[in-house]
């Protein structure tokens, strides 16, 4: 799993419908002191993030599975919203 | 998913018998101001993306969750066609 940032979303409306009420969102990864880090991509929102925050995402099938039983056509998928992160005994909030 | 705009079609006769019938688009990946990114992709399209056509795009085992992809020699497929992209950070 990764960290990244929420900068966006994207409206679509011409899509899968196992994608139908799902939110999607512009994640810029980050590293765990909060700098950018690679492209930006678009993630499914299962864990209803909003813009600003600092998130966790998994990439793969697996990032599917969160929405088991349903069968979202998703590859990067946010599962968890972050509160704090701890590194090298400094501890700061997220955002 | 990655953002991609579209900029082609490959044809190809001698093909996967699963691959039959589907519509391959050569997709450049884009960034959310629009920006070409690195590379050419091609993906599979699912919803009736056009040239030109601002799309997003699904890869890995994924891709195969797709209408029309299961258990197909897939990886990369197009779900979507973006209306509006919106930064707000």
């Amino acid at each position: 799993m990764y960290l990244g940032r929420v900068v966006g979303n994207v409206w679509s409306t011409a899509k899968h419908p196992g994608l139908l009420g799902q939110r999607l969102l512009i994640v810029q990864p980050v590293t765990p002191d909060l700098q950018n880090a690679g492209r930006r991509v678009i993630c499914t929102d299962w864990a209803g993030a909003g813009a600003g925050e600092i998130v966790y995402w998994c990439r793969g099938k697996e990032a599917s599975f969160a929405f088991l039983p349903a069968e979202v056509p998703t590859d990067l998928n946010i599962v968890g919203i972050v509160d704090s992160i701890h590194t090298g005994g400094k501890a700061g909030p997220a955002c | 998913m990655i953002l991609a705009r579209v900029v082609g079609t490959v044809v190809a006769t001698r093909k996967d018998p699963r691959l039959e019938g589907k519509t391959l688009l050569i997709v450049k990946p884009v960034s959310p101001e629009g920006k070409d990114e690195a590379g050419y992709v091609i993906a599979v399209d699912t919803v009736g993306a056009g040239v030109k056509e601002r799309v997003i795009a699904v890869s890995g085992s994924s891709a195969r969750m797709a209408e029309g992809c299961k258990d197909t020699p897939v990886d990369t497929a197009i779900i979507g066609i973006v209306d509006d992209v919106q930064l707000e950070l």
